[in-house]
């Protein structure tokens, strides 16, 4: 493939490597990501997905195979690489002592846009942060904050987007805000490749799973594909007791956006938890 | 070198010097040991330090002033530290921005809060009676030897800001730092240590740049301590940067 040549992959990883010390984190990892798709890597602790982002996003360098984003080697032309990306990671990387709204003009000049400050009033429009705009973001909430984060991360509208488990620490309705602004971002052509250690999350917005285990990508396919991988469903009368996240929200009153997506997939994804766990 | 380095830097450089002035705190902090143990040194123990003639306070401001930066730096380490650790560094990184510039702005900040500090504790001793009959010229060379020192030391703080662990760690090397003025000319004439501790005292980095920056506010003449004194910062600064440099590669790769 040229560098030129528009490829059909936006990130194609392949025979990933990666060991620190004799720890050997990486043992092989391939897969592809389609342009404007989001794609979910699905692990445990440990699994290797953070290596996984910070090799894409050339913040680290693999010990061999090959990644390609955006057309251009990582290990070649990290600077290409880094025109076309935006990271975002694991603990939202804001700058506690500025405020959202100069967060947001730092980045944006940074990336040497024009008019920094309109871009950021965009944002903050858009991540519904316009009034707590001026307030530091050390007042912030986890939700306010990884909202920022992703804010910052659109800044230049990269093609493509790491969301380094985006919703790690969250508190429910704050998970669910994440949500929708990455199936707003798919929906606008991004591609994104997030990491997750819930299965709840990568059903909810993946349009490919990769389950990533000791170094190794063991399943890759769409969420249909996964369920063909196991075991027929048997039909069983459990009675559902209310989770607490169904009291949670039964409680503080969820938004009505939150109700339809959050909740009806509980049942299943528990059932899906156990069978993978056999 | 890359195209966007100076831009990218003035832009960083901004950003930190936020840091600084929204926590006004942390330099006044840094100014507030130096001015106690000024105090301490001018109004109590002085009465007891002989060193020929003139105010005690014209005699030991040097040696505070070196304090000063040695506890200034350790915020430097801070800021490096929590902009690794809060991953602010690795987002920059990822960034198509000068890979440097984040170093840079980081070290360019620490010059300017050591000045404000240097300049408050300065103040004070003017209030205790410092006076210095030096030109503008002598002040001048007064203020080169306190910026290579405290880039010596900001590069040393980097290092720390990198490599540290903790907080506390991040911060910790300037301890020994602040310690050394003690075992120099900084406060008592060395003649009067027994010695091994006069020959340390005599052959250590801080004499050299203490007589220096004595001499020059008596407006005596400096001698070959300047030329030692500037050895020692500009080795220090040297080997520093270069550490500093690598590891900061390292954290890339």
């Amino acid at each position: 493939m040229t560098v030129s040549a528009i490829p059909e992959s936006a990130i194609r990883v392949r025979d990933l490597e990666k060991s620190y010390k004799d720890l050997h984190v990486l043992r092989g990892v391939g897969f592809d990501v389609a342009r404007g798709s989001i794609f979910a890597l699905l692990g445990s602790n440990g699994s290797g997905k953070t290596t996984v982002v910070k090799i894409m996003s050339t913040l680290l360098k693999a010990d061999a195979g090959s990644v390609n984003v955006h057309g251009h080697d990582v290990a070649t032309h990290p600077a290409k690489v880094r025109e076309a990306i935006s990271l975002t990671g694991q603990f939202a990387a804001v700058d506690e002592m500025l405020s959202g709204q100069e967060n947001l003009v730092l980045i944006a000049r940074l990336r040497h846009l024009k008019n920094p400050g309109k871009i950021a009033d965009n944002m903050l429009r858009r991540f519904s942060l316009v009034d707590v705009g001026v307030r530091k973001v050390s007042t912030y909430s986890g939700g306010m904050r990884r909202r920022l984060d992703i804010a910052m991360s659109l800044i230049g509208n990269p093609p493509i987007i790491f969301l380094d488990e985006p919703t790690t620490g969250l508190d429910p309705q704050a998970r669910i805000e994440v949500w929708q602004a990455v199936k707003k971002l798919a929906d606008q052509g991004t591609t994104v490749l997030l990491t997750t250690q819930y299965l709840e999350e990568a059903e909810q917005l993946a349009d490919r799973i990769a389950i990533l285990h000791r170094g190794r990508i063991i399943v890759d396919g769409t969420l249909t594909e996964l369920k063909q991988l196991l075991p027929p469903a048997k039909v069983q009368y459990v009675e559902k007791q209310p989770t607490l996240e169904d009291v949670f929200f039964a409680i503080v009153g969820a938004d009505d956006e939150n109700g339809d997506s959050g909740e009806d997939s509980d049942a299943e994804t528990t059932e899906t938890l156990a069978r993978t766990s056999d | 070198m890359n195209k966007h380095f100076f831009g990218d830097t003035a832009v960083l450089l901004g950003r930190s010097l936020k840091h600084v002035m929204r926590s006004l705190d942390t330099v006044i902090t840094t100014a507030i040991m130096p001015i106690a143990m000024m105090l301490m040194f001018v109004y109590v123990f002085g009465g007891a330090i002989r060193t020929g003639s003139g105010h005690y306070v014209n005699y030991m401001l040097p040696g505070i002033l070196l304090i000063t930066v040695a506890s200034g730096v350790s915020y430097t380490a801070l800021r490096v530290f929590t902009d690794l650790k809060s991953g602010v560094f690795a987002r920059f990184q990822s960034m198509p921005i000068a890979r440097s510039a984040l170093l840079w702005a980081h070290v360019l900040t620490s010059l300017v809060a050591n000045l404000i500090s240097l300049v408050i504790v300065v103040s004070v001793a003017l209030l205790m009676g410092f006076r210095s009959g030096a030109g503008v010229l002598d002040w001048l060379e007064v203020a080169g030897s306190l910026l290579v020192f405290t880039l010596a030391l900001t590069w040393i703080a980097v290092i720390a800001g990198l490599a540290g662990k903790t907080e506390a760690g991040a911060g910790a090397f300037s301890f020994p730092l602040i310690f050394l003025p003690f075992v120099s000319s900084a406060f008592v004439p060395t003649a009067t240590m027994p010695g091994p501790v006069r020959a340390f005292a005599e052959h250590q980095p801080v004499t050299s740049i203490v007589n220096t920056i004595r001499d020059l506010l008596a407006q005596r003449s400096v001698g070959t301590n300047i030329w030692t004194a500037l050895a020692w910062c500009v080795g220090i600064l040297i080997v520093a940067a270069t550490f500093a440099m690598v590891a900061y590669r390292r954290k890339l790769s």
